[in-house]
């Protein structure tokens, strides 16, 4: 049922050739018109801007005045480097990321692995783990918040009933960080479920029976079957997971502003303060800018990995 | 290695383990397994359960937290729809995101179509180009076009909200993916009878790509309908504002309103939970064939 085609085939094949094949005369005017919709938008709205943000980020760009200000050269690189601000939000974007990334890895597929096992009622793991996905995350934040609220929050109350002081969740420097960790954990645990689940799957039973038959126990087929098999999903899932942690604002924004003070700000918050707030757009551009080289990075890092996993197939 | 010759030595030293012996031992454990599963599940869907609990009791009751609801009332709902702020939050969300869905497979697809199917010069280049998009987060654009749209005089209007969420490179690749794999004997027969390129795309391939156009219509409506940051910027008008932007910017206006604040996030969550509930399928699905994420 499944017709969609596999996101993890072959960087070879996905990349098209430096050149065309098969020109046929009379497709090109048509070719052009249907692309045009998309391609005048990507231009103008995409392409356009990303062009736009590396120029501003060149200039003292305000977001109050027309134009693009006095030139500035990479005079607000420099500042960006130097601004403990700066690296502050950039490190709990990676902070972020490093908290989330694990338990979102590790557990979608602890319980995706318990899920297949499972015979009856999967689509209600399904439905328990993949609804808080679906969800706004200012509906989460407003749910986390409550459920964070000092003294009278589901997990205060619970915590205090085990014995333990109950932390300040999200007033506390030291702790909010896990705290939206925590609740980020909830809210998107789904999305990586779903995919695990889909990906053991298409491992063949006949796997399994021939390692029983050999005498191996579940564990010994886990580790030996299932784990390998999975490498490519896990790959996948892993670049996924890296780089949506690496673009968290929602929950920072609504749950903590960015505090206490400012000790949960990610990048992005960063961005929108000295963009949105002190009208310094030039300056904005280029943390945007060096956060994009972030994001590419990655990205790239996952390219390599995945052409050396092909060849070493 | 070392699981191998452990199996291999227990098997010398004791092979009378029986097939039933070995079966007992799986059932065991999957039932271990669905007891695990069980209480994870369970856990996750607390923080709902007590929002839900929450947003049935009187305001007054809630600093009394217990899961008992004494006094069940949907006074807070009746407060909430009554204001009617959520009714312009609902029509902004949803008039955005169905127009970003239809306008994004409308535009992404006939794009996919000409890339897969039409044997034009530089058609390398073209998809290279669309490519690069991929790599582009709309997160890390929000300055250059806000200052883009501030020049055009969009902000606070749908189209601000709508247009730059339209060209998604991601959904051009994925149309071209799933047309590659449509059999070409099928659009060259209807060439042969004499329809143009654009026929064939509307009455021959899309046709036949009904799970992958609606896969990237639920996807794009969700994504649209969810995301904060940049309506958080271009909608500044109460009336204008997608349900996530209402909820955010007031959530700081109800203070210890509990009950009203749990039942505006769950009125926020209900045509999302809802379309879950009808698309479950169709949405893992989607999941599953294309590792597509916001």
């Amino acid at each position: 049922m499944t017709t969609l085609t596999a996101p993890d085939r072959p960087a070879e094949q996905v990349a098209p050739a430096l050149r065309d094949a098969d020109v046929q005369p009379g497709h090109g005017r048509p070719a052009l018109l249907m692309m045009a919709p998309f391609l005048v938008l990507y231009l103008l709205f995409i392409i356009g801007p990303t062009l736009y943000m590396v120029l501003m980020s060149l200039f003292d760009t305000s977001l109050v005045k027309e134009g693009l200000g006095s030139w500035a050269g990479l005079g607000n690189y420099a500042e960006a480097f130097g601004d403990p601000a700066f690296w502050e939000s950039m490190w709990h974007t990676i902070w972020f990321t490093i908290l989330t990334t694990p338990p979102l890895v590790v557990l979608a597929f602890v319980l995706a692995l318990l899920a297949d096992r499972v015979r009856r009622g999967r689509w209600f793991f399904r439905l328990a783990f993949f609804l808080p996905y679906v969800l706004p995350s200012a509906v989460v934040a407003l749910i986390w918040m409550w459920i964070y609220t000092p003294e009278l929050g589901l997990l205060g109350r619970f915590v205090t009933a085990l014995g333990f002081t109950e932390p300040g969740w999200l007033g506390d420097p030291d702790v909010a960080m896990w705290s939206l960790a925590l609740t980020t954990v909830w809210w998107t645990l789904g999305f990586n479920f779903v995919l695990y689940l889909a990906g053991l799957q298409d491992i063949p039973r006949e796997l399994y029976e021939a390692a029983a038959i050999d005498g191996a126990g579940p564990i010994a087929q886990i580790r030996r079957i299932t784990v390998p098999m999975l490498a490519r999903t896990t790959s996948l899932v892993v670049v996924l997971q890296v780089i949506a942690s690496l673009k968290v604002f929602d929950q920072m924004y609504i749950m903590t502003s960015g505090g206490p003070n400012f000790s949960t700000r990610p990048v992005l918050e960063y961005v929108y303060d000295v963009g949105f707030t002190d009208f310094r757009v030039g300056y904005a551009s280029a943390v945007s800018t060096l956060f994009f080289l972030v994001v590419l990075a990655v990205s790239a890092v996952w390219v390599l990995l995945t052409r050396r996993q092909e060849q070493g197939l | 290695m070392t699981i191998v010759a452990e199996t291999r030595q227990r098997r010398d030293t004791a092979p009378t383990v029986t097939r039933e012996e070995i079966d007992r031992r799986t059932r065991l454990f999957n039932g271990f397994c669905a007891g695990v599963l069980i209480a994870f599940a369970v856990i996750w869907l607390v923080p709902i359960a007590w929002a839900v609990d929450t947003s049935l009791k009187p305001n007054a009751e809630t600093t009394n937290p217990t899961w008992m609801i004494e006094n069940p009332t949907l006074e807070s709902y009746r407060t909430l729809l009554g204001q009617g702020d959520i009714w312009n939050w609902y029509a902004s969300s949803f008039i955005t995101s169905t127009l970003t869905a239809a306008a994004t497979v409308l535009t992404a697809s006939m794009a996919a179509f000409a890339l897969s199917r039409m044997r034009f010069r530089y058609r390398w280049l073209v998809f290279w180009f669309v490519l690069i998009g991929i790599m582009i987060p709309q997160q890390v654009l929000i300055v250059p076009q806000f200052k883009e749209f501030a020049a055009l005089g969009l902000l606070n209007t749908y189209w601000a909200v709508i247009i730059p969420q339209v060209p998604a490179a991601i959904a051009v690749f994925i149309f071209k993916q799933f047309f590659d794999g449509v059999p070409r004997e099928l659009d060259e027969a209807a060439r042969v009878d004499g329809a143009g390129f654009f026929r064939t795309y509307w009455r021959v391939v899309m046709p036949l790509s009904r799970p992958v156009v609606s896969a990237v219509a639920i996807f794009t409506f969700v994504w649209s309908w969810n995301n904060l940051l940049w309506p958080l910027l271009v909608m500044t008008n109460p009336k204008l504002m997608t349900i996530p932007v209402g909820l955010a910017t007031v959530q700081g206006t109800y203070g210890i309103r509990y009950a009203d604040t749990m039942a505006s996030a769950i009125l926020g969550a209900l045509p999302l939970v809802l379309l879950f509930v009808f698309f479950q399928r169709r949405i893992v699905e989607g999941i599953a064939g294309t590792g597509l994420k916001g």
